[in-house]
């Protein structure tokens, strides 16, 4: 019953923020040791590959002491990390060019793709996910199962190609590749990137809005909440003053894991669209093994899914009375 | 008075007026073949202003349903089908869900049973105390906090000009059900619903719960219904009583016939349950050299062990015991005083820190390792809960053969006949030996629970709440099969409970828990009458008498003296903060002795036996 | 057994009547397709490329004047053979590993959650495209890589129930009648943990359906001659323009049976008490 203060809460929440922050670095770093591991596991080697079989044996030797994959692997995994956390991870052997320059090109391209997916897809999702939850086993809201079940399901393709059909073959709208140039003004790269950032956001909106109506029904079914109704609380007001205190941190867990999945959805849709972002940048690595660009966008798109998974437990934190106030 | 059967035609036993009128009221409810069945039918009474009516049954007989729909409420999967209530000139059933909403929280409050689930965990306790003078518009928002921090101290809670600015997980069960009671009153309700207010509460919480809802909710005049399973409780509260089985009234009338004239067998048979019997065997008197089981210096917890040998969070301090050949000990204590753990340190699953266990004079290994499948063998546990106890995977055959081919290496038709033994042993029939658990009913279940402790031919069963989780009438019959079982078999018991009445009633011997310590341990004989340890005497004189006054009356749970600051550094006594007998300068400065009673229990505290006496008189 | 069966089938609700229903299609046509397929699948039959649906080709042809159907009846059985089989090695590599730490104690509990959790950490596509990109994509690579891939998540989910059902009474009281750690894993835990594991298999199978239907699409899945649904998707991508039927009918069919997969649990979650 001694009165703590919320000086000491917040010092108690501010502790377990520097934890899990602590706890995300930890896993990046055994990320990378992960895909580190992966891409040494390569048969045969970079050297070989990029000099094709007539190479001779002095050849090979050469490159493979230029490329540094004579020296052995902890000491190149320590370069490449060292080159990774200052910004330089390494060259692209593809297009010759530093990693660096490589992603800085087309990081800014995706992270606005994600943004503008997004900004579509939370507001929806949340009227979705908390319109069904209210109306639970009504009509509506089984209505909303079964076509957000069917969304989750349907492969990206499907839902682009549909898209490009209706948008672009027969009502002529918008174009079915996104151009994307520097100097292209609001208008123009919104028109471009509509249909890429429609597809993304209504396969995440499905998920989000399943999870969203998940986290509210689970509050529903508390005794708390029964109390308010039989306090005479309005419908709207028990939400609003009730649950979404209390549902604020399943939400914004919901709204990150699906985010995230903005990252795995975008390499199949930029590529459809030609849309000049990291993923389809990826895809590219992938089909001609240049492994330094490689490793490097899947330490970005890894680092991207801590990010938002640290945001949603620090959103938890924060959102949770026993630590905000002990 | 005399009792009447249900007759909606029959002369008013409450004048011209009552307040409320319940009249052929139906609730019904879908089950998971889609077919609509009654859980409440044909329920009419009628109650006068500023009466308490006691709704009262078992588990699934309604009350609580019934409870509901005076607040046009039904949860969700039941339909109030039929009937009509009416409360002052409302009738419920014919409002519409804005109706309702305006007359639920404002004329008619609710007052949940488990209060540190019905406060929403992310708000202030101020903001929903509150909230129903607010949302009903009925006074400002600083007229309504004013009300409720005069609430707070009429229900004797501490600090009650601060304590609305904590939130739930702040404040203990007790409390909050307090603080739940004030929501209820913010707004003067002509009727309140109290829906086993207390029921979640330990037995000497409940005596300040209980008199705090006498002095407030009781004496402002509010006609209340009052739910409950437990009749001493409702002796208590009540004016009328209605008793409740399987959805329908069995009997009701006014509190004095039902309690001293009961005329339904099944009041009778309630009745009877709630006077535990005493059952107990003689102690084999041939007893050899070694005890069955002894503890010797024991300490148990959670987390690191530290330098001095004792864990980060302890909960058993210094235990030490012995149980003889068949005899029965109880444990006794409330939650959290480490009760349940010490059965898991005797079973091996919490190895102690410190201390050792001694099973027929050979010490055990500490943890499951080590032990022989025959050590396993001889100690058995048995859990409260037989829902969670019982695999539900499993069939009852396979839950019981499986001990017999682990220990006796028993299999196909011998084992069959063995599981058939045992099932008539508890009392069931053959036919279930191809059920699942889910199947059977509470009381089957905590049968079969026992028959696979039996199963292993053990010495000594650990007894961990068995009747805690049943209704007082199935619960009274597992007591009797173990006694029983006890007579037939020789096999000693480990008795754990939170209800010393139980306790007195089976144990041969009785050891007190109180935060891990042993504050007094002794026979049952030494449990009759003062002198007690404080704590027992606070335990004895909490649990419900069931007669009308009794609340009034109990010396338990009144005023502490004042005492000053506690010494630092010293292992003082554990009950001190709650101790009536608490002197100043003594019991906060210097860490308690054990000695022995004349009686021959031994207690921890500071007092004699003349002081005890002199404290305790001759209550309990 | 089948009267059993049918009178379980007649108790779902509608939704996963319809999902049961396109799952028994997808099967059967795995298992029988090929049988059933008017035309070899690599010959050029149809006089034109992106043919329309004609007597003579039910689903129209493809960019080489192939027969779709045919087609489409054979890339079926990769789609769900494969993803069948990465399911199940996932489920059940991550379910023994998940009982493995819920009844091995810390030691070993929590070396294995920290790498499980550092997997998860990677989303799966990015993995799946490190690992193809390391390793190639033979069929039986692809089939390994995938239920690599979701083994992390299969693993967290049976562990959450293992390590609750450790917890449950049963489980103690089988720990304090001395039994090892065998029986606790498969005899007391395993039974209660096998129906949301049923349902999280055929999660997994959809996300595997999605996941190497989407690397094919990519070029980078199941390589020509061998050919998948994404496979079809992929090479018919130039009638994207004119609405090729060869390009609908291959991705309707992964949409059906992803979606009747995903109606199908969902209806059976329902029905569960």
């Amino acid at each position: 019953m001694a009165g703590g203060s919320s000086t000491s809460g917040a010092r108690a929440a501010l502790m377990l923020t520097a934890k899990r922050f602590a706890s995300s670095l930890l896993t990046l770093f055994l990320v990378s040791v992960v895909v580190f591991t992966i891409a040494q596991l390569l048969p045969g080697d970079a050297a070989q590959e990029a000099l094709g079989q007539s190479a001779t044996a002095e050849q090979v030797a050469a490159l493979r002491h230029e490329m540094g994959l004579d020296r052995p692997a902890p000491e190149r995994y320590a370069s490449w990390l060292g080159g990774m956390v200052s910004g330089d991870p390494g060259q692209s052997m593809v297009a010759n060019l530093p990693v660096s320059e490589v992603i800085s090109s087309r990081l800014p391209n995706s992270l606005l793709l994600a943004a503008l997916s997004a900004l579509v897809a939370v507001p929806v999702a949340l009227a979705i996910g908390i319109g069904s939850a209210m109306n639970r086993g009504g009509r509506l809201d089984r209505a909303l199962n079964i076509a957000t079940l069917s969304m989750v399901a349907v492969p990206e393709f499907l839902v682009a190609t549909l898209a490009v059909l209706i948008f672009s073959v027969k009502l002529r709208w918008l174009p079915s590749i996104a151009l994307v140039a520097d100097d292209m003004s609001w208008g123009d790269y919104l028109r471009g990137a509509a249909m890429p950032i429609l597809c993304l956001a209504v396969v995440v909106i499905a998920q989000m809005a399943r999870m969203t109506r998940a986290a509210v029904i689970d509050q529903m079914d508390r005794p708390y909440v029964e109390m308010a109704v039989l306090k005479g609380v309005p419908p709207v007001r028990v939400v609003l003053r009730h649950i979404m205190p209390n549902a604020v941190a399943p939400i914004v867990n919901a709204m990150a894991l699906s985010l995230s999945y903005l990252l795995g959805g975008a390499i199949i849709v930029e590529t459809i669209f030609n849309y000049p972002g990291l993923a389809s940048l990826m895809v590219n690595a992938v089909t001609s093994r240049d492994m330094p660009l490689l490793q490097a966008c899947a330490m970005i798109f890894c680092a991207a899914y801590l990010i938002l998974m640290l945001i949603a437990d620090v959103t938890a934190i924060l959102a949770n009375p026993r630590l905000r106030a002990q | 008075m005399t009792a009447h059967v249900p007759d909606p035609h029959g002369p008013n036993p409450h004048g011209p007026n009552p307040h409320v009128e319940v009249k052929g009221l139906r609730v019904t409810a879908r089950n998971a073949a889609g077919e609509i069945f009654p859980i409440v039918r044909d329920i009419d009474f009628t109650l006068k202003r500023g009466e308490v009516l006691a709704l009262i049954g078992e588990s699934g007989s309604g009350k609580t349903t019934i409870a509901l729909t005076l607040l046009g409420h039904a949860r969700p999967g039941a339909t109030i089908a039929g009937g009509s209530i009416r409360v002052g000139d409302s009738q419920i059933l014919s409002l519409d869900a804005r109706g309702l909403a305006q007359l639920r929280g404002n004329r008619i409050a609710y007052i949940a049973q488990s209060a540190a689930s019905a406060f929403n965990p992310s708000r202030t306790i101020m903001d929903q105390v509150i909230e129903p003078a607010l949302i009903h518009h009925l006074m400002p928002r600083a007229q309504a906090e004013k009300k409720a921090i005069e609430l707070f101290r009429a229900l004797a809670l501490p600090f009650p000009d601060t304590i609305g600015s904590r939130y739930p997980h702040q404040l203990s069960g007790g409390q909050l059900q307090r603080l739940m009671a004030a929501m209820a009153l913010v707004t003067d309700p002509e009727l309140v619903i109290l829906d086993e207010p207390t029921t979640a509460l330990d037995v000497t919480t409940q005596i300040e719960v209980l008199r705090a809802f006498k002095a407030v909710v009781l004496e402002r005049g509010a006609t209340a219904i009052y739910v409950s399973h437990d009749l001493a409780v409702v002796t208590q509260m009540a004016d009328q009583i209605v008793v409740l089985n399987k959805g329908r009234i069995r009997e009701k009338g006014s509190a004095d016939q039902i309690l001293h004239r009961p005329v339904d067998d099944y009041t009778k048979t309630l009745m009877a349950a709630a006077r535990p019997a005493i059952r107990s065997a003689p102690k084999q008197a041939n007893v050899p050299a070694a005890p069955l089981l002894e503890i010797r210096g024991m300490t148990a917890g959670y987390g690191r062990i530290g330098k001095d040998g004792r864990p980060h969070i302890p909960v058993l301090r210094d235990i030490n015991l012995k149980i003889e050949r068949g005899a029965t000990l109880g444990v006794i204590g409330e939650s959290g005083s480490g009760k349940s753990t010490m059965a898991r340190v005797i079973a091996g699953l919490l190895p102690a820190a410190q201390g050792e266990v001694l099973l027929g004079g050979e010490p055990l290994p500490p943890g499951l390792k080590g032990r022989s499948r025959d050590q396993f063998r001889r100690i058995q546990l048995v859990f409260q809960n037989a829902d969670t106890a019982l695999n539900p995977a499993h069939s009852v055959g396979q839950i019981l053969s499986r001990p017999l081919a682990f220990y006796h290496r028993l299999t196909g038709n011998a084992a069959r006949l063995r599981v058939l033994e045992l099932l008539d042993l508890i009392r069931l029939p053959s036919s279930v030996i191809d059920r699942r658990c889910g199947e059977l009913s509470g009381g089957q279940k905590q049968r079969i629970n026992l028959a696979r402790a039996l199963a292993a031919d053990p010495e000594l069963i650990l007894c961990d709440e068995v009747t805690s989780a049943l209704d007082t009438v199935v619960g009274a019959a597992i007591l009797d099969l173990m006694a029983e079982l006890r007579k037939e078999l020789g096999v000693a018991y480990m008795f754990i409970s939170h209800d010393i009445s139980t306790v007195r009633a089976i144990c041969d011997d009785i050891l007190v828990l109180y935060s891990g310590n042993m504050v007094e341990m002794g026979g049952r004989e030494g449990f009759r009458e003062a002198p007690f340890h404080p704590y027992t005497d606070l335990l004895i004189g909490s649990v419900p008498e069931m007669r009308a006054g009794w609340l009034e009356e109990s010396g338990a749970a009144r005023s502490l003296p004042l005492i000053g600051a506690s010494a630092e550094e010293v292992e003082l006594c554990r009950f001190l903060p709650r101790c009536a007998a608490r002197i100043d300068g003594v019991c906060n400065k210097v860490a308690p002795p054990r000695h022995r009673l004349a009686k021959g229990n031994d207690i921890l505290c500071h007092h004699g036996e003349e002081r005890l006496t002199k404290v305790q008189g001759v209550a309990a | 057994m089948t009267a059993s069966s049918l009178r379980w089938a007649k108790a779902l609700p509608l939704s996963a009547k319809v999902g049961l229903a396109f799952v028994l299609f997808w099967l059967a046509i795995a298992i029988f397709g090929p049988m059933l397929a008017p035309y070899p699948v690599g010959a050029f039959v149809a006089y034109d490329v992106f043919d329309g649906m004609s007597a003579q080709h039910w689903l129209g042809s493809d960019y080489l004047g192939r027969d779709v159907l045919s087609r489409l009846l054979s890339g079926a059985r990769y789609t769900v053979g494969l993803a069948a089989a990465a399911a199940m090695l996932a489920s059940a590599t991550g379910t023994a590993l998940a009982l493995t730490a819920a009844v091995g104690g810390a030691g070993v509990d929590e070396p294995l959650s920290r790498f499980m959790d550092t997997l998860i950490s990677i989303p799966s596509k990015i993995f799946s495209l490190v690992l193809v990109a390391a390793f190639g994509s033979s069929l039986a690579l692809l089939l390994l890589i995938a239920a690599v891939t979701y083994v992390p998540g299969n693993y967290r989910i049976a562990r959450a129930l293992a390590v609750n059902l450790a917890q449950m009474d049963y489980v103690q009281v089988a720990r304090a009648r001395g039994e090892g750690r065998f029986h606790l894993a498969l005899r007391e835990i395993l039974p209660n943990m096998i129906h949301p594991l049923l349902a999280d298999f055929g999660l997994r199978f959809v996300f595997i359906v999605l996941l190497l239907s989407g690397l094919s699409f990519l070029g980078l899945g199941v390589q020509p001659p061998d050919a998948d649904l994404g496979s079809l998707v992929r090479e018919n991508i130039s009638g994207l323009g004119e609405g090729a039927l060869a390009i609908l009918m291959p991705a309707i069919a992964i949409a059906t049976l992803t979606v009747g997969v995903n109606l199908l649990i969902d209806g059976l979650k329902g029905k569960r008490p």
